[in-house]
C-alpha cells in the first residue's frame, strides 16, 4: 500500500513527471496552457469580453479568428475569457465539494454507528431531492451571485462525493492494519488521514477528474433554468447553450466551447490515469 | 445473513423518516419561492382581485402549516390528493408518467451498464495502450457535452440525415410495445451516452487500483490469463465503488432527465415536476418528490447491501 | 353600424377571389424582409382530409379545458379549434362576426346589442341561443371568478337576452371598441347547463375534443355539423407541446409535425434553405418593452428617460435579436397595422450625443442603472439587455444587467424592480392596449405613469364615435407615450412560423401566431 506524505509527494511527483508517459505529458501541457490562458486572458484576447465587434455569426477570418457569436462578439475572445471564468468556478466548486464530501465520508466510514447513520441519512435527504429542483429552490431563495453559485453546486456535488468516499472507505476501515492502528490507540483523525485516505486517494482523484467536468455541465444545466453566471460574462457551458441549435444544421460553432471543455476533460483524466497507474504500485509501464 | 436483515429493517425505518423530512423540506422550499399557484396560473393576467379569488377557491388562505398537516394526513391514508391547478387526481396523473420514466431509465440502463462494465474491463486490461486511450477519449468527450447537445447531435445524424429514428418520442397509452421502443430509442441512447463514461471510468479505476495487490500477483503467478485475473480476482473486490457509481447513475436516470424529456418531448415525471414547481402546485411537487426520494432510498439501500455482500470483512464483522 | 359578415353568401370560388384580392392589397403592409415570402393567397381549391399536427412552444401539465384558465398558445390554439367566439379578426385585421351575425351600439356606446347567428350547433347537439352567450360571459364575471378577463369585463354592468337570438350588454361607460373584446381567446362561447356555462370542452367550433394529455398533446376530430362552410378542412388535428425550439424545428424537418410557431430567429436563415418548408413572417402587435418606474429615481426625471431612449440602438436590436423579422418601435405600444397608428410621429433613432445632452440637462454627467432581465420575459431578453448595455456605454450610461431566474420572474421582478424586461402580445385596439398598461390606476401600469392629459384623452377617445377625431386623439397619446412615458419600446417582433409546403393557406392573420391561432380552421392539405 502506498503512503502519501505531502512533502515526499511533491519530490516524487517531480521525479516521476520526467518519466511520465507521453499521454500524461500531453495532459499536463494542456492543463498548463489552459491555466495560462485563464491568467493572461485580457492580454491574449484581441477584443474585450462583451464588446460587439461585428454582425452576428461572422465566418472565421483573420480579423475574427473563430468568427463571431449570436450577438456579434468575437468567439475567440469569449473562449479565452470563458477559460478564466469557467475554470476558476469549476475548480473552487470541486475543491469545496471534495472537502465537504470527503471529510464527511471518512468520518462516516471511520466512526460507523450513529455518526454514519446520521450523515448517511442527511445525505439521503439531500440526494433524494432532484438536483435541478434543489438548485432551483436554493438559488431562487439565496440569489445567483457567483459565491452562492459555487456553494450551492458544491453542496449538491458533495453528496455524491460522500457516497463514494464512504463506500470505499468502509472497505478499508475494516482491514487489519486499520484495526491495528485502532488498537495502538491512534485517534480517529490519524486513522482517517494516515490510514484510510492514502488508500482511497486514487479512486477519489479519478472521481475528482470527472466531477470537475460535471460542474461545467451543471452550470449549463442551470442556465437552462435561467440561473447561472451573470451576463455578459463568458462561460463555456452557457456558450454551448447559446449556440447549440446551430448543430442541427451541421454548423460546428457550438463545438468550439464544447470542444474546449472536452479537451480539458481528456487532459485532466490523462494525468489522473497516469497518477492512478503510478499509485496502484504496478511496475509495468 | 443476520446483519443484512437487520440493516435492511433499520434502513426501511429510516427511509420512512427520510421521506417525511423530504416532504417537509420540499413543502417549505416551494412555500419560500416567490409567488404562489394563484399568481403563477394567472401570469400576466394576475390582478389583486383575481389572485385573491383564486387563492380562496384553492384553499390557500389557510395557513401553510395547516395545509401541510392536511396533506400529510391524506397521504397517510394513501391518498395523493388532487392537483391544485386543474383538480385532477394526482395518482392518475402520475401513473402513466411514472411508467414512462421507469421504462426510459430501464432502457438507458440496459444499454449503458453492460457497455460500461465491459468497456471498463477492456480499458483496464489494455491499460495505457491505444485501445484504453481511445475508449477514454471518446467517453470523456461525450460527458463533456451537455446532454441537450448530445441529443441534438444524435438527432442530426439518426433522425434528420439517416431518417431511421423519430426525433419526437410521441408515446401514449395506446402505443404498442414495439413502437414505444422505437420512439424511445433516441432519448435512451442520449441518456446512455451521458451516464456511461462515469461508470466506465470508475470500473477501470477501481480495477487498476487493485492490480498492485499481493493476491493479484499470486493469481498471475498461477499462470491465469490476464483477463481472468481481472474478472475473477480484481473485479469482485472493486465492486463496491462500481456499484455506488452505477446506483448514482441509475438514480440520475430516473430523477434527473428533465432536459432529455424536454428535447424529445417525452412525457415523463421530470417535466411534470418542473411544470409543477413553476406553477407552485405543491401537492403534485410533493407526490413527485416522494417518488424520487423513495427511488433514491431504495437504490442506495441496494448499493449499501451490495457493498456489504461484496466485502467478506463487512459481512462478518468482529 | 352593423358590421356583420355573412359566411353563407360567399361560395367557395367567390370567397377565394375575395381573399386573393384582399391579400394582394394587404401584401404591402406585410414585411417581406430577408426573402421570407409574405403570406400570399394561393390559387388552389382547399380540400378536405388529413391529420394535421401542430407543434407549439408552450403547454403545461397544469393546463385545463376551462376557458377562464387558458394560458399560452397551446390552449389558445386548441381552444380556437374547439370553440366559437362572438367576433373574429379576419386575415386583413378587420373585426367580423363569428357567432354574432351583427351588432349595434347605442348612441353613447354604452349599450351593445348582438344579433346571434342561426343554425349554430354545439358538439353535444344543443343549438346556440342567447342563454349560452350570457352564461359564457358571466363565467368570467363576479366575485368568485378567477378568470384572466375578469378585469376586462369589469365595465359590464348587465347582460341580458332579448329573445333567443339577441344579447344586450350594458356598460358603465361608453366603449366604441367593445365588440373587439369579444374575440378575446378566453371568451369562448360554451353551452349553458342550468344557467351555468359547461366548461368541459364542449364548444361549437370546427373540431370536437377527442383526447387531451395536458402539457403533452391534444387531439380533435372534425365536427360534422359545423355551421361554417369552407372551414375546418382537416379530418382531425393534433396539437403537440414542444418547448424546445430545436426539437420543434427537427420535428418539422423530419415530417413529424406540419406546422410550428416561434421559429428560432438565430438559425432561421439556415431553416430557409429547406425546400420542403414555407416560412411566414407576419408583423403583428407583439412588442418588447423596457418599462421604467417614473416615480423612482433616476427615472423620475423625464430627461433621464429620454437619454435612455436615445441610448438604445433599435436597428441593431432588430437586426441581431430578431434577424430583421420585426419593425422598429417608437416608444409607444401601437403597431403600424393599427388604424390609429401615428404615421407622422418621427422615428426615434440611436443618438449617443442626444442621450448625453439629456443626461446633462438632468444634471448627470454619467449614469449607472440596474436593469433586470430574464428569458422568461421573452426569448432573447438577456441578449437584448447585453446589446443595450454596449450601446448605452457609448453615451456614458452604465447599465448593470442583472439576470434573474426564469422561475417566478413575473412575481419577483416584473413590476417589482424599477427597471425590468417585459413583452406584450399586444392588443387589437389602441384603447385596449393603453387601458391595460398605460392608464393611471391600471393593474398592469408597469411604468407607474400618470399623465393627466393622456388619461383625459383615453377616456374621451373611448366613447368617441367619429374616427377622424379618434385618430387625432390617439396620435397625441402616442406622442405623449413616446416623449414623456416610462416605457422604452425598441422593436415590434413579427410572428415567424414555419409549415410544410404540403399545407395550403390563404392570407395569414396578423393577430397572433399561426394565423391568429386559427390555423386548424383555416388551413388545409394540398396533397390529399
Amino acid at each position: 500500500m502506498t503512503l502519501l506524505q505531502p512533502s515526499g509527494f511533491i519530490r516524487t511527483g517531480a521525479r516521476k513527471f520526467a518519466s511520465a508517459p507521453l499521454s500524461a505529458k500531453f495532459g499536463m501541457a494542456v492543463i498548463i496552457l489552459y491555466v495560462l490562458t485563464a491568467v493572461f486572458a485580457p492580454h491574449l484576447a484581441p477584443y474585450s469580453e462583451a464588446e460587439i465587434v461585428s454582425a452576428p455569426f461572422d465566418p472565421w477570418s483573420a480579423q475574427f479568428l473563430l468568427g463571431t457569436d449570436n450577438l456579434g462578439r468575437d468567439m475567440f475572445t469569449r473562449l479565452v475569457f470563458g477559460a478564466r471564468n469557467t475554470l476558476g468556478i469549476a475548480l473552487m466548486t470541486t475543491i469545496l465539494a471534495f472537502s465537504i464530501g470527503c471529510s464527511a465520508g471518512l468520518a462516516a466510514a471511520t466512526f460507523g454507528g450513529w455518526t454514519d447513520q446520521l450523515l448517511s441519512r442527511l445525505v439521503d435527504v439531500l440526494m433524494a431531492i432532484p438536483q435541478l429542483i434543489f438548485a432551483l429552490l436554493l438559488l431562487s431563495i439565496f440569489g445567483t451571485s457567483i459565491p452562492t453559485l459555487i456553494i450551492v453546486i458544491a453542496i449538491l456535488d458533495s453528496t455524491r462525493v460522500f457516497r463514494l468516499t464512504r463506500a470505499i472507505g468502509m472497505n478499508i476501515a475494516v482491514l487489519d492494519y486499520v484495526e491495528a492502528a485502532r488498537l495502538r490507540g491512534e485517534g480517529p483523525i490519524w486513522i482517517m488521514t494516515r490510514e484510510i485516505l492514502p488508500n482511497i486517494a486514487p479512486t477519489l482523484i479519478a472521481e475528482f477528474g470527472l466531477r470537475f467536468c460535471f460542474v461545467f455541465l451543471l452550470i449549463s444545466g442551470l442556465s437552462f433554468l435561467g440561473l447561472g453566471i451573470q451576463p455578459p460574462t463568458a462561460d463555456w457551458g452557457s456558450m454551448v447553450r447559446d449556440s447549440a441549435t446551430l448543430i442541427t444544421y451541421g454548423d460546428i460553432t457550438p463545438l468550439l466551447p464544447a470542444g474546449a471543455i472536452a479537451l480539458l476533460a481528456v487532459a485532466i483524466n490523462l494525468v489522473v490515469d497516469w497518477f492512478l497507474h503510478w499509485a496502484s504500485g504496478l511496475k509495468e509501464d | 445473513m443476520k446483519p443484512i436483515a437487520k440493516i435492511i429493517g433499520q434502513r426501511v425505518a429510516f427511509g420512512a423518516l427520510t421521506l417525511w423530512i423530504v416532504s417537509l423540506i420540499i413543502f417549505a422550499g416551494v412555500q419560500l419561492l416567490p409567488g404562489d399557484i394563484a399568481t403563477e396560473l394567472l401570469g400576466q393576467s394576475a390582478t389583486p382581485e383575481t389572485v385573491a379569488a383564486l387563492r380562496k377557491s384553492l384553499g390557500l388562505d389557510v395557513p401553510a402549516y395547516l395545509r401541510y398537516f392536511d396533506w400529510l394526513s391524506s397521504m397517510l391514508h394513501g391518498n395523493f390528493g388532487t392537483a391544485l391547478s386543474n383538480g385532477r387526481d394526482i395518482a392518475e396523473l402520475i401513473k402513466p408518467r411514472l411508467y414512462n420514466t421507469l421504462l426510459l431509465a430501464a432502457s438507458a440502463a440496459a444499454i449503458s451498464v453492460p457497455l460500461a462494465l465491459v468497456g471498463g474491463i477492456v480499458a483496464a486490461l489494455y491499460r495505457n495502450t491505444f485501445v484504453d486511450r481511445a475508449i477514454n477519449v471518446v467517453t470523456l468527450a461525450s460527458i463533456s457535452f451537455p446532454e441537450f447537445f448530445v441529443a441534438y447531435i444524435l438527432i442530426l445524424f439518426l433522425a434528420v440525415h439517416a431518417g431511421i429514428l423519430p426525433s419526437l418520442s410521441d408515446v401514449d397509452s395506446t402505443t404498442s410495445v414495439l413502437d414505444r421502443l422505437i420512439a424511445m430509442a433516441l432519448p435512451a441512447l442520449t441518456l446512455a451516452v451521458v451516464v456511461m463514461a462515469h461508470m466506465l471510468r470508475m470500473t477501470r479505476t477501481s480495477i487498476i487500483n487493485l492490480l498492485g495487490n499481493q493476491y493479484i500477483e499470486t493469481a498471475r503467478l498461477k499462470g491465469l490469463p490476464e483477463w481472468r485475473v481481472l474478472v475473477r480476482h480484481a473485479l469482485p473486490n472493486a465492486l463496491a465503488p462500481i456499484a455506488t457509481v452505477i446506483v448514482l447513475n441509475l438514480a440520475y436516470l430516473i430523477t434527473g432527465v428533465v432536459v432529455v424529456e424536454v428535447v424529445f418531448v417525452y412525457p415523463g415525471l421530470g417535466q411534470l415536476i418542473v411544470d409543477s414547481v413553476q406553477k407552485r402546485d405543491i401537492p403534485v411537487v410533493q407526490a413527485c418528490s416522494l417518488i424520487f426520494a423513495a427511488t433514491y432510498i431504495l437504490l442506495n439501500l441496494t448499493s449499501d447491501v451490495l457493498s456489504i455482500v461484496m466485502n467478506p470483512r463487512l459481512m462478518h464483522p468482529k | 353600424m352593423v358590421k356583420g359578415y355573412d359566411y353563407s353568401q360567399l361560395s367557395a370560388v367567390s370567397r377565394r377571389r375575395f381573399l386573393k384580392s384582399a391579400a394582394a392589397a394587404g401584401a404591402l403592409a406585410v414585411s417581406s424582409s430577408s426573402g421570407i415570402l409574405p403570406a400570399f393567397a394561393q390559387d388552389v381549391i382547399p380540400k378536405k382530409g388529413g391529420h394535421f399536427k401542430i407543434g407549439v412552444g408552450s403547454g403545461s401539465t397544469s393546463d385545463s379545458l376551462d376557458p377562464a384558465t387558458y394560458y399560452e398558445s397551446f390552449m389558445y390554439i386548441f381552444g380556437h379549434s374547439l370553440n366559437g367566439y362572438l367576433t373574429e379578426m379576419d386575415p386583413n385585421g378587420n373585426l367580423v362576426g363569428e357567432l354574432a351575425e351583427s351588432w349595434e351600439p347605442s348612441k353613447d356606446a354604452k349599450t351593445w346589442t348582438f344579433q346571434l347567428r342561426k343554425g349554430v350547433e354545439f358538439h353535444n347537439g344543443k343549438s346556440l341561443d342567447a342563454d349560452d352567450v350570457i352564461a359564457s360571459i358571466n363565467h368570467h364575471r363576479g366575485d368568485q371568478s378567477k378568470s384572466g378577463v375578469k378585469d376586462l369585463l369589469k365595465t359590464v354592468q348587465d347582460i341580458r337576452s332579448d329573445g333567443p337570438a339577441r344579447v344586450v350588454v350594458s356598460l358603465t361607460e361608453g366603449n366604441v371598441d367593445f365588440p373587439y373584446l369579444m374575440e378575446h381567446y378566453q371568451l369562448a362561447i360554451m353551452p349553458a347547463k342550468d344557467g351555468k356555462a359547461d366548461n368541459s370542452g364542449v364548444g361549437c367550433g370546427g373540431y370536437v375534443l377527442d383526447g387531451i394529455d395536458f402539457g403533452v398533446k391534444a387531439t380533435a376530430k372534425r365536427f360534422s355539423n359545423y355551421w361554417k362552410p369552407n372551414a375546418a378542412w382537416f379530418d382531425s388535428i393534433e396539437v403537440l407541446a414542444i418547448h424546445d425550439v430545436a426539437a420543434r424545428t427537427n420535428a418539422l424537418t423530419t415530417g413529424q409535425i406540419h406546422a410550428m410557431d416561434r421559429c428560432d430567429l438565430k438559425t432561421v436563415h439556415l431553416l430557409q434553405r429547406n425546400r420542403g418548408l414555407e416560412l411566414t413572417s407576419i408583423s403583428g402587435t407583439q412588442h418588447y418593452v423596457f418599462p421604467m418606474f417614473v416615480d423612482v429615481a433616476p427615472f423620475d426625471n423625464v430627461d433621464v428617460r429620454l437619454a435612455l431612449k436615445y441610448a438604445i440602438n433599435r436597428q441593431q436590436l432588430l437586426d441581431t435579436l430578431l434577424s430583421g423579422y420585426g419593425q422598429l418601435g417608437n416608444d409607444h405600444p401601437i403597431a403600424t397595422s393599427n388604424r390609429f397608428f401615428a404615421k407622422n410621429l418621427p422615428q426615434r433613432e440611436y443618438d449617443p450625443e442626444k442621450a448625453k445632452f439629456h443626461l446633462k440637462k438632468a444634471g448627470h454627467s454619467d449614469l449607472k442603472v440596474q436593469y433586470h432581465a430574464s428569458d422568461a420575459a421573452y426569448t432573447g431578453a438577456v441578449d437584448a439587455a447585453v446589446l443595450y448595455q454596449q450601446d448605452a456605454a457609448k453615451a456614458g450610461i452604465t447599465i448593470d444587467v442583472v439576470r434573474e431566474p426564469a422561475d417566478g420572474y413575473y412575481d419577483n421582478v416584473w413590476m417589482k424592480k424599477p427597471w425590468s424586461a417585459n413583452y406584450w402580445g399586444g392588443r387589437p385596439t389602441a384603447d385596449w392596449m393603453f387601458s391595460t398598461a398605460y392608464a393611471a390606476g391600471a393593474a398592469w401600469n408597469e411604468t407607474h405613469w400618470k399623465n393627466p392629459r393622456f388619461n383625459e384623452l383615453l377616456i374621451a377617445a373611448r366613447s368617441e364615435l367619429a374616427d377622424a377625431k379618434r385618430l387625432e386623439m390617439y396620435t397625441e397619446m402616442q406622442g405623449l407615450c413616446r416623449d414623456d412615458g416610462g416605457a422604452i419600446i425598441p422593436v415590434f417582433a413579427n410572428y415567424v412560423n414555419a409549415m410544410s409546403t404540403k399545407v395550403g393557406h390563404n392570407k395569414i392573420g396578423s393577430n397572433w401566431d399561426l394565423d391568429s391561432f386559427r390555423c386548424a380552421e383555416r388551413w388545409w392539405f394540398t396533397d390529399v
